[in-house]
């Protein structure tokens, strides 16, 4: 073999290139420029983060510019655009969880707030625990439950529907005009305002049994109608990555193309199909507007999806900020609100936890 | 999976109730298919039937007293208004963070910084909303204070600012924020389907990474972008409670740092559990017309994808 | 313009397993060098580490040192960017940008260092590099339209002629002609002969007589068993390597004898 050729002490590899500190010379060079400067204008610690880091930004690129020419210095500006926009992005982000839990986390942890409903809870009551600093009454029992029944009738509206609409367009259709209409409409009902969908439901009740029909059970149908195109929609993914040859597997034993369906195709896919519906519910428990203009407000417990009026958590929530119990002193309200909303948080990160495990739990077992 | 049990005897019975039992599982997949057509029909139909007595009103009765389209005008410019200022603020921002997960954070950090931004496109618009209007709006009262002051000789930026700095701006942010992880994760979708051939070569071309972005991820995900802001738009003209519960709503402005300006979805949430007879028949026509808008523009984007599947096709 | 390679103690991780072992090789100058072996012997992982490309796959790693006459490619401080610039690199499959005309295509690389070239200049060069590809007759009359209309084999010699546009130092080959028929096999053969003469060449195939036909030395690599570790078994003429070689195992390889 050849003598090896020794290594070069002056690289030209490394020629016009910047040295490995120059980055921590320049934050820490950006720091202090952006210290004094904050110095002069007033000091906040926010406005000195966000003026360290433009200047660290401004003086990476610079440096580069001058010693390693425009590319370089392009690459960097892209970097310190796409790395400061992420942090931007991450500001309103992490302070909505901070907001959400600071203001919410009192009120979950009142006795009662869990088991107790508005029922009597009035602004009287509301201003004397204000006045006494007793802990603030009333609770969200009857908006969880309200929450839990209508959600619970949307899923039970919208899983076979869904469902069998996928295995039609799945397993049936063989791609005929009227399945494209199908996925077309499905595409167009993922697009439907939240609000229009309430909006539906509340026009087709008043025409059924008339005006000013609000119960769980038509914001139960305005939920179906945001909800169905969810489930129809990953139902369809995962049925088509069955792949053929177990369908014609079973075939070719003679089994009946419902049997196929029902015994291999759908086990297959089951853990996709579950977590796809428990994706689906995450997303309409926590819707509001829909809520609004079908369920109306109830401050009691409503067992009965049929009759009466019932209250959920979004429109808790919502109710307790526009219109405080106490309309003097809305801070029992307001910590009801946002204990309301850490827990609908709780609830949907749960509910998108629970379809991470479902996927893993259901996935077809492999043979080892 | 256990198939032997399935095999049916060669019996007479037993083969013609499978044959029932085909007819009517197909029989009953069809009908779901049928009834989801036969839904949005009846959304159209009941939104139109229930819209039709503002049509008819004299406009004198029409809230405003000007007629239906003076009515619905300044809400639906609101509508865009709002959407506009939210597109304009997430879409930058949101490619940038997909780009961010996709190509720039660390392989380990990206996985869970993905699953994190999932998760933050489930959170509830009402809790979106309840920050604005708590948090947002009052941090807000002092810039939009300069901004009148200093830069209020701009229509848009028109003194004097809103005392509690609930705005159309404000609610604009807002929607800004719920939309973003949206747009970010369907656009990361794209960008890391990005093929990587493409992206070697570049590299083994001496590309630095934004050069190889440009030559081989972006190119590829144009069409992806654009459909992803069009549906991120769709959120951002039906959402609801985020407007409704920032915006102290007002008649249609050109200032966006005074309270004034709504929107068609926060209009009816706020109006319609109180509303009844004309009234009510007047939210569900602008109802009504929030649903084109948004169909209009989720069609525009499904069409985008539908274009942008062909064209790749041969990769 | 071509540039010797020294490899000293290169070894290949990915994440904690060993891909590949202790190799010493050194690569002449305006010759090609073959990378033959089996299946997953690392030769492919190998020939990527000589431009950095390596680093696209996650967890890859490498101790050691690679020196292109004499500046060390892992040394501190040396931009991947600047190393890929002067090493080109040619793929299995062929890769042209399919958002760009071919003769944007070949511009690719050169475009990035120079953002405005006189018009005749950038003519001057896509006639060149597509000359050296052995290209320009087949595609002078269009090169407006997109370099994925051309077949397999045009579409790897355009590749070809976009890595020689930035006018490197070597041109690294993995499998080149894997994806591609016979014929057109046959006119990259002829086209490496052709470019060993300006070009530091160096090509992993799974083709012995094609090693055979276009390499002057042939590296062979070899694997003790899957979970090991590759290792460069024997380096040399590649007459020797295919009529007299010093190790059974290349003997056994070369004689289609392996297993």
């Amino acid at each position: 073999m050849a003598t090896l050729m020794t290594e070069r002490k002056r690289s030209a590899l490394t020629r016009g290139r910047l040295p490995r500190y120059t980055p921590y010379v320049i934050a820490a060079a950006a720091i202090v420029i952006a210290a004094a400067l904050m110095s002069l204008i007033g000091f906040n610690v926010f406005g000195w983060a966000v003026l360290s880091a433009v200047l660290f930004a401004a003086g990476n690129v610079i440096s580069a510019a001058v010693v390693e020419g425009r590319r370089k210095a392009t690459d960097k500006f892209a970097t310190s655009l796409v790395v400061g926009a992420f942090l931007i992005a991450l500001l309103p982000l992490v302070s909505v969880i901070w907001t959400v839990l600071v203001n919410g986390v009192p009120g979950l942890l009142n006795p009662g707030f869990l088991s107790s409903s508005m029922n009597g809870v009035t602004g009287a009551v509301d201003n004397a625990s204000v006045k006494d600093g007793t802990p603030v009454m009333g609770g969200v029992y009857h908006a969880l439950v309200g929450s839990v029944l209508i959600t619970l009738w949307a899923t039970i509206i919208s899983v076979p529907v869904g469902l069998l609409t996928a295995i039609y367009l799945v397993e049936y259709s063989a791609d005929n005009k009227f399945s494209k209409v199908i996925t077309f409409l499905v595409d167009v009902m993922t697009g439907i305002p939240s609000i229009v969908a309430g909006l539906f439901a509340a026009a087709f009740f008043a025409m059924i049994l008339g005006p000013g029909t609000k119960t769980g059970f038509v914001a139960a149908v305005a939920l179906s109608v945001l909800m169905i195109p969810v489930v129809v929609r990953s139902s369809e993914e995962m049925l088509k990555i069955v792949p053929n040859e177990l369908r014609e597997a079973a075939y070719a034993l003679g089994v009946r193309k419902w049997r196929t369906i029902v015994k291999v195709v759908i086990p297959t896919a089951i853990s996709g199909i579950a977590s796809g519906v428990t994706l689906a519910i995450a997303r309409v428990i926590g819707e509001t507007a829909p809520l609004l203009v079908t369920a109306g407000f109830a401050s009691s417990i409503n067992m009965n999806v049929f009759a009466g009026w019932m209250s959920s958590l979004p429109t808790f929530i919502y109710t307790q900020i526009m219109t405080p119990t106490s309309p003097s002193n809305a801070d029992p309200s307001t910590q009801r609100a946002w204990a309301a909303a850490l827990l609908l948080i709780i609830l949907v990160m749960l509910l998108n936890l629970g379809a991470r495990l479902v996927a893993s739990l259901f996935a077809p077992k492999t043979g080892r | 999976m256990s198939t032997t049990k399935l095999v049916p005897k060669a019996g007479a019975g037993q083969a013609a109730k499978g044959r029932i039992g085909d007819k009517v599982f197909s029989g009953a997949a069809l009908t779901a298919g049928a009834l989801i057509v036969a839904v949005l029909f009846a959304v159209a139909l009941f939104l139109i039937v229930q819209a039709l007595p503002t049509f008819g009103a004299a406009p004198a009765d029409i809230t405003g007293g000007e007629g239906f389209f003076s009515y619905i005008f300044p809400i639906v410019i609101g509508t865009l208004i709002a959407a506009t200022i939210a597109l304009l603020i997430a879409t930058p921002i949101g490619v940038a963070v997909a780009l961010f997960i996709s190509h720039y954070a660390p392989r380990k950090l990206a996985k869970g910084l993905g699953y994190v931004v999932d998760l933050l496109a489930a959170i509830p618009s009402v809790v979106y909303g309840a920050w604005g209007a708590s948090f947002l709006a009052s941090s807000l009262k002092g810039p939009y204070a300069w901004l009148a002051e200093n830069a209020g000789w701009i229509p848009i930026f028109a003194g004097p600012a809103s005392g509690t700095g609930k705005t159309i701006l404000t609610a604009g942010i807002v929607l800004a924020v719920m939309v973003l992880p949206i747009i970010a994760s369907l656009t990361r979708e794209i960008f890391l389907q990005a093929p990587m051939l493409h992206q070697e070569a570049a590299l083994a071309l001496g590309a630095t990474r934004w050069e190889m972005i440009r030559m081989a991820v972006l190119p590829f995900a144009r069409g992806g972008i654009i459909s992803a802001v069009m549906l991120g738009l769709g959120r951002a003209l039906g959402e609801t409670m985020a407007v409704a519960l920032v915006l102290s709503s007002g008649p249609l402005i050109a200032s966006l740092i005074r309270s004034g300006n709504q929107t068609i979805a926060a209009e009816i949430a706020l109006d319609f559990p109180e509303a009844f007879g004309l009234r009510m028949h007047e939210l569900i026509a602008a109802g009504l017309v929030l649903f084109f808008i948004t169909l209009l523009v989720n069609m525009v984007a499904r069409w985008i994808i539908n274009r942008h599947k062909e064209f790749s096709g041969a990769n | 313009m071509s540039k010797r390679i020294d490899v000293s103690d290169l070894n290949v991780y990915y994440g904690d397993f060993r891909a590949v072992e202790d190799v010493n090789i050194t690569i002449e100058a305006k010759s090609v060098t073959a990378f033959i072996g089996p299946s997953g012997c690392g030769k492919s992982t190998f020939l990527r580490t000589l431009n950095r490309m390596h680093e696209v796959i996650p967890g890859a790693r490498v101790e050691g040192k690679v020196l292109l006459d004499g500046d060390n490619l892992y040394a501190d401080g040396v931009d991947p960017v600047t190393v890929r610039s002067q090493i080109g690199m040619v793929f299995q499959r062929p890769n042209p940008f399919p958002t760009m005309s071919i003769r944007d295509n070949v511009l690719a690389g050169v475009k990035l260092n120079s953002r405005r070239m006189p018009k005749s200049d950038a003519e001057a060069l896509v006639e060149k590099s597509l000359r050296g590809a052995n290209l320009w007759n087949e595609v002078k009359d269009r090169l407006e339209k997109p370099g994925s209309g051309l077949s397999g084999g045009q579409q790897q010699r355009l590749c070809i002629a976009r890595a020689i546009a930035v006018s490197p130092e070597v041109i690294l080959m993995d499998e080149p002609c894997s994806a591609l028929d016979p014929i057109s096999t046959l006119a990259i053969e002829d086209l490496i002969n052709e470019l060993k003469d300006e070009y530091t060449v160096v090509i992993v195939t799974h083709n012995m007589q094609q090693a055979a036909r276009v390499s002057d030395k042939t590296a062979f690599f070899n694997i003790a068993g899957t979970g090991k570790p590759g290792k460069l078994i024997e380096f040399a003429e590649t007459a020797t390597i295919f009529n007299n070689p010093s190790q059974k195992s290349t003997e056994d390889y070369v004689s289609g004898r392996f297993g």
